[in-house]
């Protein structure tokens, strides 16, 4: 599965339209195996952008009906920072029963989760899934799944922001001397504990700077960013890495 | 009772909030003698609370503040990346995965356990939530505090001399120390996880794997 999420990130990176990140958000249904996946940005003005897997029906039912009004996945992510399961929404109006009937009937499902997303200048985005089974299921399925999709969906968002243009960000890929340190000696090979030890830090400081780095990179996992800061020439490994070629008098001795 | 309160969620508990932000000044700028603003109600606050932050909040039986700290997602606008870079040997932490935790406060005459129960309160966001790590800034003092409930933090460095110290410190989620904290916090795993679901909202009964 990490192999699936570090192509899929790979194919996230080299998006360049709205297309793209169709046939991407498409592919992740699969890849995580739920009924849906959709990424839904509402901007200042109310006007609503997105892409997924929702049948159209459902999309122009939402938009006409202004469903966004009433929408406690809306409500509940807005100004939230925490992942929301729909579960935990207050479902009890009947505006909002009302709504949750017609989603159910256009097959949404009768599970979700729902990851909030703040960009520059106050933008604001959704990440979802939804999926029909039961509440132990889904309980399984956010333990197994929650943290990566958290991460992929402010990846996803970045890349939304990055084709609608001006409001591009900076990309924050610009790793401090200590993370370039960090990723370099883990390229050369050597273990998180030797790493901490050579830069003179705990592991849970190393790990807690790698979870970082991995973000400013876009990647899977540590692997992953290591692979990606080494192939965009952010880190070099040069003729100390253990095991190259190169030779120094009385080194084999030493080493015997 | 611990309540997780939005900052635009403390309105509905203005008792709540009022005494806690006053805590904050009698901690950070009577106790503590730190440089912190503080208004004409006598309350500390700064930029950080305008950006709608989390507080867990420990709210003692007549509704006043027992303690408090604050929270906010890495992706964000934080005060380790604003304010204690230095300390963080210049890495600029950013990921949602990894959120803030500062401002933590106790009453003047709130136990110990009060602590452990807030520190339990994170452990539940992480839990709930996929949080991997906190980042969080403290005063000296605190250190012995966490120790001594059981949630040592990983401490980065520190800046500042006595009572002005304020240091920078890492915490993870583990079950064990879940364990260790709920002891302290004389508080049962039911309870903490009821408090929690009357904040975020109920998920239907089922028997937790975890």
């Amino acid at each position: 599965m990490a192999k699936a999420l570090e192509q899929f990130l790979g194919r996230l990176e080299q998006a360049s339209n709205l297309d793209d990140l169709q046939d991407l958000i498409l592919d992740l249904r699969g890849m995580v195996d739920v009924d849906h996946t959709v990424y839904h940005w509402v901007s200042s003005d109310g006007e609503q952008y997105g892409c997924g897997t929702y049948p159209p029906e459902w999309v122009q039912h939402y938009v006409e009906n202004d469903y966004i009004r009433i929408d406690p996945v809306v409500q509940g992510c807005y100004q939230r920072f925490h992942p929301v399961d729909w579960k935990r929404l207050d479902w009890s109006s009947k505006s909002a029963r009302a709504f949750l009937q017609n989603a159910l009937k256009h097959g949404v499902g009768n599970q979700g989760l729902s990851v909030p997303i703040r960009g520059p200048n106050g933008q604001f985005a959704m990440f979802t899934v939804s999926h029909h089974c039961s509440d132990e299921e889904w309980a399984a399925f956010i333990e197994e799944w929650q943290r990566d999709l958290i991460v992929i969906a402010h990846y996803f968002n970045q890349k939304a922001l990055e084709i609608a243009g001006d409001r591009a960000p900076e990309r924050t890929k610009a790793l401090s001397p200590r993370e370039t340190d960090a990723l370099t000696f883990l390229a050369m090979g050597y273990g998180r504990g030797q790493v901490s030890e050579m830069l003179a830090i705990s592991e849970h400081t190393l790990r807690v700077y790698i979870e970082s780095a991995r973000f400013k990179l876009g990647a899977a996992n540590t692997t992953h960013a290591v692979a990606k800061a080494l192939a965009e020439g952010l880190i070099l490994i040069g003729g100390a890495a253990r095991g190259s070629a190169g030779d120094w008098p009385g080194r084999k001795q030493a080493a015997e | 009772m611990l309540r997780y309160v939005y900052a635009d969620q403390l309105d509905q508990f203005p008792r709540l909030r009022d005494t806690m932000f006053r805590d904050r000044a009698d901690q950070f700028r009577t106790r503590l003698g730190w440089e912190v603003e503080v208004d004409d109600n006598g309350f500390e606050r700064d930029q950080y609370d305008d950006l709608n932050p989390l507080y867990v909040i420990w709210e003692r039986a007549d509704g006043t503040h027992g303690g408090s700290m604050r929270f906010l997602p890495t992706t964000g606008r934080t005060m380790v990346n604003e304010h204690f870079l230095e300390l963080m040997d210049g890495v600029h932490i950013n990921s949602p995965l990894i959120w803030e935790c500062t401002r933590f406060c106790l009453n003047r005459n709130s136990e110990s356990r009060v602590a452990a129960a807030l520190m339990l309160g994170g452990g539940e966001l992480m839990r709930a939530f996929g949080v991997k790590h906190f980042v969080g800034v403290f005063d000296a003092r605190m250190v012995r505090i966490y120790r001594m409930i059981g949630s040592s933090p990983t401490v980065l460095g520190a800046s500042g001399e006595g009572r002005t110290q304020i240091s920078v410190g890492l915490w993870d989620y583990t079950a064990d120390d879940r364990a260790k904290v709920i002891e302290r916090a004389g508080v049962r795993s039911a309870l903490s996880e009821a408090w929690f679901e009357s904040s975020f909202g109920h998920l239907p009964e089922m028997r937790m794997t975890a």
